[in-house]
């Protein structure tokens, strides 16, 4: 393990219509981009804490699309999809992506896969067409955020 | 999904949009390190006075600057509350994604063994 690696992923606004999000792991470039895109490795570890994910769709070549779905226990659905528009394995990924809660605001996602000496630092750029879209888009974090702590309040109160 | 206000909305992305310009950054970070009058913030940044009156007026619409009411001087602040609205708005975003990331840093590591047994 090196603890010198970035492991805390990094957030940056470069311009008003970019999300950067920058994070090592601890594999190779090759293993990294399989776990992005085989369904059985997406599984395991994408779904946010107490959703689990029902839909996982990944048709992998240019022009082919994908979905997640993540499904809350108490109901409602969060569902990303999108068509893959540049696959160059284990090097670069290129994909549309849409938050099917507010179609029309669509990003353009470019994860970028850099090894050196075992590592694998992952660049993640989405682009949006305007800066509300991507405004829209970091507030949806937030609204996931909130859902999780309505759900340890829910938690709390069914233990008492 | 949880609802918020098209107000709550509305003054996020205008705090947003204040702060995309980087001459309305430079004000806030000069302002960081205490008050400031608008004929201090011109200096350093080379601009007439009217020109940064209008960046300051920007910030003060998305309430990231107050300015003092005192005729002379009218000294302008930094509104800390505002510009953690912000902080912790793209920072609740960043979690979320760190916390899938921790999982698959856990997975990640269950591959490779996988791998150097094999």
């Amino acid at each position: 393990m090196t603890e010198s690696l970035q492991r805390e992923m990094a957030l940056t606004l470069p311009s008003d219509r970019e999300i950067v999000m920058t994070r090592a792991f601890n594999a190779p470039a090759r293993i990294l981009f399989e776990v992005w895109t085989k369904p059985e490795h997406v599984r395991k570890w994408y779904a946010v804490r107490g959703t689990t994910m029902t839909v996982c769709d990944i048709d992998l070549r240019v022009g082919g699309a994908w979905r997640w779905v993540l499904t809350h226990p108490k109901g409602g659905e969060i569902a990303f999809s999108g068509v893959f528009r540049e696959i160059d394995p284990p090097h670069r990924l290129q994909r549309t992506e849409v938050f099917e809660s507010m179609p029309g605001a669509e990003s353009l996602g470019t994860l970028t896969f850099d090894e050196k000496g075992g590592q694998t630092t992952l660049t993640i750029n989405m682009l949006f067409k305007s800066k509300q879209d991507r405004d829209v888009c970091l507030k949806s974090g937030m609204e996931l955020g909130v859902k999780e702590s309505f759900q340890k309040i829910d938690e709390l109160v069914a233990g008492l | 999904m949880a609802k918020y206000s098209s107000r709550a909305i509305d003054s996020l992305s205008l705090t947003l949009a204040a702060l995309a310009d980087p001459t309305r950054r430079a004000i806030v970070e000069k302002l960081a390190s205490g008050q400031a009058t608008v004929n201090t913030l011109a200096e350093p940044l080379k601009m007439s006075l009217p020109g940064v009156s209008k960046h300051l007026k920007v910030l003060q619409k998305a309430g990231l600057v107050i300015q003092g009411r005192d005729k002379q001087r009218r000294p302008c602040r930094l509104n800390a509350a505002r510009l953690q609205d912000v902080a912790n708005w793209a920072e609740r975003f960043r979690r979320n994604w760190e916390e899938s990331f921790k999982r698959l840093d856990e997975y990640l590591s269950e591959l490779t063994e996988k791998e150097k047994s094999k």
